[in-house]
């Protein structure tokens, strides 16, 4: 792409190429604050001309000839100020050295001359890079790029820059209307420019005027961090009920405590992991679909292993939680040993699908990567498929039947005993889902369930043991409420208060734990 | 005495007590190092580090196999018995930190100038013997009070506890507790002014385990016979009956609590200096529910059986982790798999069984 846009600029500006001699000389030759001089003037008029020579210097293709600066092209080259073709090419060169200094404030320069490319993303891209870093010198340029630009997103951030540029250059009135304009605006360097303004400048008219600014951008800013910390914690949420889902079916309507929840879901994240390979090494060309794929793939992989638990062990166990409880504890510690003989210790790699990665700029200070936004919509579906399976089909009307009232529904003819394993299958597959949904947001190791055992665990008790509407309030307060907390004290202090919060509320609501009263409890 | 237990019992108990008491130190300390029949170094601490192991399963019988109450904070109280051993010893170190301050050498890499308010009085023994018995204590006490007053029982019980150890372990990772963060505590010199490396403080060490282990045995053994027992196990069976006819279930819970945390609290305060390190990872749940597999291998409800369930689970641990390192956990998650599924009455059920 870059070389395109640079043949592109390359076309239109040779036949034009005419640089000031004076400028390019010290460019070529000049000391270092010469250099740089010559490179701002260069900028400064927003002359295409210059482009070729930057880049040729960029790339380290620049050569002179006692006075003459030569842009080397193979094995011809152009003469630097007039444009002219040289060939053969004489003798005697010497390079033309860059040092690092230099090519920073080149690449610089070259990304202001980017704000005018044809391509509407290289223009982006430049004006987002100069928002942070602009050089007042540039103004020119930038208020040049201003009057051609039309497109919605460029624009003001266009115009912010040309702003904040004016704002620190020029006559008393153009900055105080700059200032003006830049309280409009919600970013974190503009927020640092006008900081300064507002201490460090003599004029006193101007410190005010921007301590005005100041304020308002510092609220806007401080509601794109609430914004964020929203989104932050809803995304947890969401990550929280995927994990926690599966268990409020095994542990919530079944009763059964499956200590290896956690490891179902290393098994999705790992079936995932088998998914991409698949497709990179024999479908190289639908890579970035393997997602979709792999979200049956984990379903049924995990939902096969977690039928297979049922029917060998936990089945034995009905009635005797605590047995139960040690037995699935010895079932995760086998699981996580066989995932290490087969895959290896060490974490392994999922890649992202192209749509997964990026993000969308909500506000200025607020980036919502795609991953969180897909995985948010994710669980969002799952509870749904969840609710009208449970709700709405025969299946679900069998679970809902054996958990309210096993020995009757068996006497209607319903086969207790599959629906046991059907209901387990389903928990236990929405686990897969949850670990096809957690690859794509961290690492993949043997150890991925130990750490959400708890958590799940926390969210079904606190929503209340067999109400899913209850699990999904429990995973997004509880998400928020870590979110919330990470701010003020850091993630660990977050974490404990969290859990305490947890254990003094099933202390003081035990009730709420079992939807049962009366004799029921004892059963 | 005979309502311990019976002759049989007794000899048993004597034997166990010779080998501990007489055997180990003669055969370690007194034969020479080329004979056959001298016992390493190595061994001495793993039998001492699986005797600390048992004294924890008795307090984890008492209150599982007797009370019927499964608690997997025992690692923590385990581990908290440990951390205030470790502070004594630590203040053993003195100056031959490595940076040769009054401070122990994370304290100064954290750049602290004095110790924490926690660490006040740490330097005498007899202080920190007693944070080994009333910090477990205390802890096992508020939180069972209001676990119990509040009826949370069976698995709920379980998880709160683990949500408990857990939030402890993620606390005591931060170096800002003044723990040692990730490192614990470790670098031991002297206990009592006795180096502690070499054999006879670790004979002695060893010796004061055994007889610990020995009184625990035999304090949970006439605690389980007397009245206050039959009450534990009656509250095990059939906790609303036991309420109806006016006793105060709460109360024997949480003395049955707590008195298991004290003990496994002291074990704690025993293993750290025979293995030299204390850290976080003590805390991590899984080391909680590995004492309920304990008591459940040698079989529940049988102080003795939690003895030997110790033994055989740590023994088996420290001979697969050699030999074969891969196949460990394989091992031990089908022990527990299999335990629940064909012994629920452990390694005893089995002796019981062929005896008769």
């Amino acid at each position: 792409m870059r070389t395109l846009i640079f043949l592109l600029l390359m076309a239109c500006a040779a036949p034009a190429l005419a640089l000031d001699k004076d400028v390019v000389e010290k460019l070529a030759f000049g000391d270092g604050d010469e250099r740089s001089a010559a490179v701002l003037a260069l900028v400064k008029d927003g002359d295409e001309a210059a482009v070729p020579l930057l880049k040729a210097l960029d790339g380290d293709s620049v050569q002179s000839v006692e006075k003459r600066v030569l842009i080397i092209n193979g094995d011809e080259g152009i003469d630097a100020v007039t444009g002219e073709k040289v060939s053969p090419l004489p003798e005697n060169r010497d390079d033309v050295v860059v040092n690092n200094r230099l090519r920073g404030e080149i690449e610089n320069a070259l990304a202001a001359f980017n704000l005018l490319s044809p391509d509407r993303g290289v223009r982006l891209g430049a004006a987002k890079s100069l928002a942070t870093g602009a050089d007042p010198g540039m103004l020119k340029l930038v208020q040049k790029a201003l009057a051609r630009e039309t497109d919605p997103d460029i624009k003001p951030l266009l115009e912010v820059t040309a702003a904040g540029m004016e704002m620190r250059a020029g006559d008393k009135e153009s900055r105080l209307a700059a200032i003006r304009r830049l309280g409009e605006s919600a970013s974190p360097h503009i927020r640092t420019l006008l900081a300064a303004a507002a201490e460090g400048d003599p004029d006193a008219e101007i410190r005010a005027e921007a301590q005005k600014s100041l304020r308002a951008v510092q609220g806007r800013l401080d509601w794109g961090e609430r914004a964020g910390l929203l989104f932050a914690g809803v995304s947890l949420g969401s990550v929280l009920l995927l994990a926690a889902l599966g268990l409020a079916i095994t542990y919530g309507l079944m009763g059964v405590i499956n200590m290896a929840h956690g490891e179902l879901i290393m098994i999705g994240a790992y079936a995932t992991y088998a998914v991409q390979k698949f497709f990179r090494l024999h479908l190289p060309e639908a890579f970035n679909w393997y997602l979709l794929a792999a979200i049956p793939v984990s379903f049924v992989v995990s939902a096969l292993v977690g039928m297979l638990l049922e029917r060998a062990v936990i089945r034995w166990l009905y009635g005797r939680p605590l047995e139960t409880l040690l037995a699935t504890w010895g079932i995760s510690l086998t699981l996580i040993q066989a995932v290490r003989t087969i895959f290896g210790a060490q974490n392994v790699q999922v890649e992202n699908p192209a749509f997964m990665s990026g993000g969308v700029q909500a506000l200025s200070n607020v980036v919502l990567p795609w991953s969180r936004i897909y995985i948010i919509g994710f669980a969002a579906l799952v509870l749904l498929s969840m609710y009208l399976l449970l709700t709405k089909t025969r299946l679900g009307l069998f679970v809902r039947g054996v958990t309210q009232n096993r020995e009757m529904a068996s006497c209607v003819g319903v086969p207790t005993a599959r629906i046991d394993t059907l209901a387990f299958g389903l928990g236990t597959g929405i686990a897969g889902l949850a670990g096809c949904a957690l690859s794509q947001l961290g690492n993949v190791g043997p150890d991925l369930g130990q750490g959400y055992i708890v958590d799940s665990f926390m969210v079904v008790v606190f929503g209340g043991v067999g109400q899913l509407a209850g699990t999904v309030y429990a995973a997004l307060v509880l998400g928020l409420a870590n979110k919330l907390l990470e701010s003020f004290s850091g993630a660990v202090i977050a974490k404990i208060v969290v859990l305490v919060f947890i254990i003094f509320f099933i202390q003081r609501r035990p009730q709420g734990l079992f939807a049962l009263r009366g004799r029921a409890v004892e059963a | 005495m005979s309502r311990l237990y019976g002759t049989r019992g007794w000899i048993l108990l004597g034997a166990f007590a010779f080998i501990l008491f007489v055997a180990f130190p003669v055969l370690s300390l007194k034969v020479s190092e080329q004979s056959a029949l001298h016992l390493s170094q190595y061994w001495v601490t793993l039998v001492g580090k699986i005797m600390c192991y048992a004294i924890v399963a008795i307090a984890m019988d008492l209150i599982w196999g007797y009370c019927g109450i499964l608690s997997l904070g025992h690692g923590l109280f385990f581990a908290l018995g440990g951390y205030a051993m470790g502070m004594y010893l630590m203040r053993q170190i003195g100056r031959e930190g490595q940076y040769q301050s009054d401070l122990p050498d994370f304290m100064v890499f954290l750049n602290w100038k004095e110790y924490p308010w926690h660490w006040w009085n740490t330097e005498h023994f007899w202080y920190c013997a007693l944070l080994v018995v009333a910090v477990p204590a205390l802890l096992a006490l508020v939180f069972g009070f209001f676990a119990f007053r509040s009826r949370v029982k069976g698995v709920y019980f379980s998880i709160i506890t683990q949500a408990l150890t857990f939030a402890a372990m993620l606390a005591f990772f931060r170096n800002a507790m003044g723990f040692g963060g990730n490192n614990g505590f470790t670098d031991f010199k002297r206990i009592l002014g006795l180096p502690i490396t070499t054999p006879g403080t670790r004979m002695l060490l060893f010796a004061a385990t055994g007889f610990v282990l020995i009184a625990t045995l035999l304090l949970a053994r006439w605690i389980v016979t007397s009245k206050f027992g039959r009450v534990l196990t009656a509250i095990r069976d059939a906790e609303t009956r036991v309420a109806f006819c006016g006793y105060d279930t709460v109360s024997y819970k949480l003395a049955i609590f707590v008195l298991s945390a004290v003990i496994c609290g002291v074990a704690g305060a025993l293993y750290v200096p025979q293995v030299g390190i204390i850290n976080p990872s003590e805390m991590s749940p899984a080391n909680s529910i590995e004492i309920a597999i304990w008591v459940a291998v040698g079989g529940r409800g049988t102080l003795a059986g939690a003895i030997l369930g110790a033994g055989i689970v740590n023994f088996g641990k420290s001979f697969f982790t050699q030999a074969f390192p891969e196949y460990w956990l394989y091992a031990l998650g089908l022990l527990f798999i299999l335990v629940t599924l064909f012994l629920p009455r452990g390694v005893m059920g089995l002796l019981q069984r062929s005896a008769r």
